[in-house]
């Protein structure tokens, strides 16, 4: 059979082709990292994708940002798309096996394998985002995101006629229920009554699932959306539909160029060049860092077109008065859904009663448990 | 009336089961030759950056981008599949071995997040998109506008390709070859047929299918690029195979039955007797593991309707 001789001859070039992108695509991969025996080796691990325009593309920007002020002094490395579990553990050894001195994990999930191997390997020091176990070399770092989202939350009531907001949740978490709180908290300064409903993803990211959330939320009859979740496709959807959109850890603008009000954005930079600085220098020390307005690891990102003068003022007061902490949105009285006082007057929830929270204040629509 | 559970779960459920669709009648074609390619979540993840890279890139109208983009996207995904058509007819290896290493290396942690990552398609949203064509007062029509006239041109495209995959393997000469091909290779060949040569052609028609259900996502349902966003669609895709008994217009109504079942967890949890959204979530996948169970030994593969050369190399001399 000539024919099937003709196949067997174009094939192979076929199939060598594919392995030739494979090699490339490996020595690409080996490039990224040029081996220098006298720089300091950092290392990041990501949930995400480094570019998903949310939580993780904001670690890697701060990882970027810790690159470019010690240049050659620093190699840095990420690891993104890094599965919550096992896994997580095989990831740190073999960052630790390259010479990784200090490591940043930025998801809550791998948390378990931080404490591990933060164990197995005193001579490394690590940090963990988002979570609460401290030892001698694994340090905790995060940020007051609660003031960003309740600021970005008013955006959102004021943007709402009906006051009945969308807001997609990726897991049931302590994490998640007080970014909700927020939020809801926020929308009902500017719009006083407002609703705030809530759609479990369960996953960071994934954009076909937020994007069936986001359909949900506005079949339901929500005019705004908003979001903890990672990806803009929420804000894609929003923008097809004309409904105004709050996004979530990065600018997201692009995405919704005419729908954008603002988000709660993180700038780890400076606290990850801090903490760079001192593991070079022998000074790094274990410790629980939770970031503020004040300090700028948390804030607002620009604000789009659909936000009024009015509200832009409204906006900046009560930012001004976080920062002075003359205002802070988990002070009593406050209540939960079922209308039950959870916080008296005069009682301010603490950093550690935040990361505990498994209650919905009233108002929000949707179930604490997931 | 629009708004209603119902009428949107059937809007949604077909909205979302293009994709699986598109790549279920992909997968169907390769395996009634005989070839069983496992690598669908690679293909689609392939075809789904191309084609998004293909519409950033293209500077023409909307229109001529987005089908532009279509054909590569088809492109992709058969070069794709030609890796596993070589290994498997010609130098017949193992297909499931094959199909899980084309997966493995084209997938989420292989060449399409690194030609993702290369050609910087994360950074914006798609230029171009597949949106509703209809218009805006049919699709407003009670019940019947938004499931019928609220879909975009991919999803009335597929239908076309469903219909056009049944009278090729029902109507038409080579579609019965196909099925000899299938069925029983040694007999094809006594025939004249060219066993490796519908092999490869269907593989590779099998690949371009995938690549297309891989761009319905980054061009219509997402629509931008994230590495891995297929989610785990392509596997499904080879398990409706099985569900639809290896028939098109089965596999359409499969397809739906999914996509529905991946978007009522969403619409549900406005409810408060809604079951946990994690066990909603999961189902399309528990389903997608019985399939497989059910038809990994031979005896229910055959009573299920599988080709009876599924998955075997042909050896002209072997009986």
């Amino acid at each position: 059979m000539t024919r099937g001789r003709k196949l067997a001859l174009v094939l192979p070039v076929l199939a060598f082709a594919g392995v030739a992108v494979l090699a490339l695509g490996v020595a690409a991969g080996s490039a990224r990292s040029h081996k220098q025996a006298a720089t300091f080796k950092a290392a990041w691990i990501y949930v995400g994708p480094h570019d998903d325009h949310g939580w993780s593309q904001a670690h890697d920007q701060g990882r970027l940002y810790v690159q470019k002020h010690l240049g050659s002094k620093v190699e840095t490395t990420y690891k993104e798309l890094v599965p919550e579990g096992p896994q997580t553990c095989q990831v740190i050894e073999s960052l630790v096996r390259d010479g990784n001195k200090l490591i940043f994990a930025t998801s809550f999930g791998f948390q378990d394998c931080m404490v591990s191997e933060a164990k197995k390997h005193p001579d490394v020091d690590f940090e963990q985002a988002t979570g609460t176990a401290l030892s001698k070399n694994l340090a905790e770092y995060f940020g007051a995101a609660e003031d960003a989202i309740y600021l970005s939350g008013m955006a959102a009531g004021a943007a709402s006629k009906k006051g009945v907001i969308g807001y997609v949740v990726p897991f049931a978490i302590p994490e998640v229920i007080r970014h909700a709180n927020a939020f809801a908290l926020g929308a009902q300064a500017t719009h006083p009554g407002a609703k705030v409903r809530l759609i479990w993803t369960n996953s960071w990211l994934d954009l076909s699932k937020e994007k069936k959330a986001a359909q949900a939320l506005v079949s339901a009859g929500c005019d705004v959306l908003g979001q903890n979740v990672d990806s803009p496709a929420t804000g894609e959807f929003a923008e097809s539909k004309g409904v105004p959109w709050v996004g979530y850890d990065s600018n997201a603008q692009t995405f919704a160029p005419k729908q954008w009000l603002t988000a709660a954005i993180y700038n780890w930079g400076p606290y990850y060049l801090r903490r760079v600085k001192a593991a070079m220098n022998g000074t790094w020390k274990s410790g629980f860092y939770y970031g503020s307005l004040n300090d700028h690891l948390v804030g607002l990102a620009p604000y789009g077109k659909k936000v009024s003068a009015k509200t832009k003022r409204a906006i900046a007061a009560k930012k001004a008065a976080l920062m002075s902490h003359k205002f802070y949105e988990f002070a009593g009285p406050l209540h939960d859904q079922s209308g039950k006082l959870r916080v008296k007057k005069g009682q301010k929830l603490s950093v550690h009663q935040l990361y505990a929270m498994n209650w919905l204040v009233k108002g929000v629509i949707g179930s604490p448990k997931g | 009336m629009n708004n209603s559970l119902l009428v949107v779960v059937i809007a949604q459920g077909i909205a979302y089961g293009t994709p699986l669709l598109y790549a279920a009648l992909g997968e169907l074609l390769a395996e009634r030759s005989g070839v069983l390619n496992l690598g669908v979540e690679g293909m689609m993840l392939v075809g789904a950056v191309m084609g998004f890279w293909a519409v950033q890139r293209f500077h023409v109208t909307s229109p001529l981008a987005l089908v532009g983009a279509i054909a590569v996207a088809a492109l992709a995904g058969a070069a794709m599949a030609a890796i596993h058509a070589f290994l498997v007819i010609t130098l017949r290896a193992n297909q499931i071995v094959s199909g899980l290493a084309l997966t493995i290396f084209a997938g989420v942690a292989g060449l399409s997040s690194y030609l993702g990552n290369d050609l910087n398609l994360a950074r914006s949203p798609a230029r171009h998109q597949f949106q509703a064509i209809f218009p805006k007062s049919w699709q407003d029509i009670n019940a019947v506008g938004p499931i019928l006239f609220g879909q975009s041109a991919l999803v009335y495209a597929s239908w076309v390709c469903v219909v056009l995959v049944a009278l090729y393997l029902t109507r038409t000469r080579v579609g019965l070859n196909l099925r000899a091909v299938g069925e029983s290779p040694a007999a094809a060949d006594a025939m004249g047929i060219d066993v490796a040569g519908y092999r490869y052609a269907h593989t590779l028609v099998g690949g371009a299918f995938a690549g297309i259900g891989g761009a319905t996502f980054s061009l219509s349902i997402t629509p931008q690029w994230l590495a891995g966003l297929t989610q785990g669609a392509g596997w499904i895709a080879i398990a409706l195979v099985i569900f639809a008994f290896w028939r098109p217009t089965l596999c359409l109504v499969g397809a739906y039955f999914f996509g529905a079942f991946t978007y009522l967890p969403f619409a549900l949890q406005k409810y408060s007797w809604a079951p946990p959204p994690e066990l909603a979530q999961s189902l399309p996948y528990v389903m997608t593991v019985l399939a497989l169970v059910l038809v990994s030994s031979r005896a229910a593969r055959l009573r299920f309707g599988a080709p009876s050369a599924l998955g075997q190399p042909y050896v002209r001399e072997e009986r």
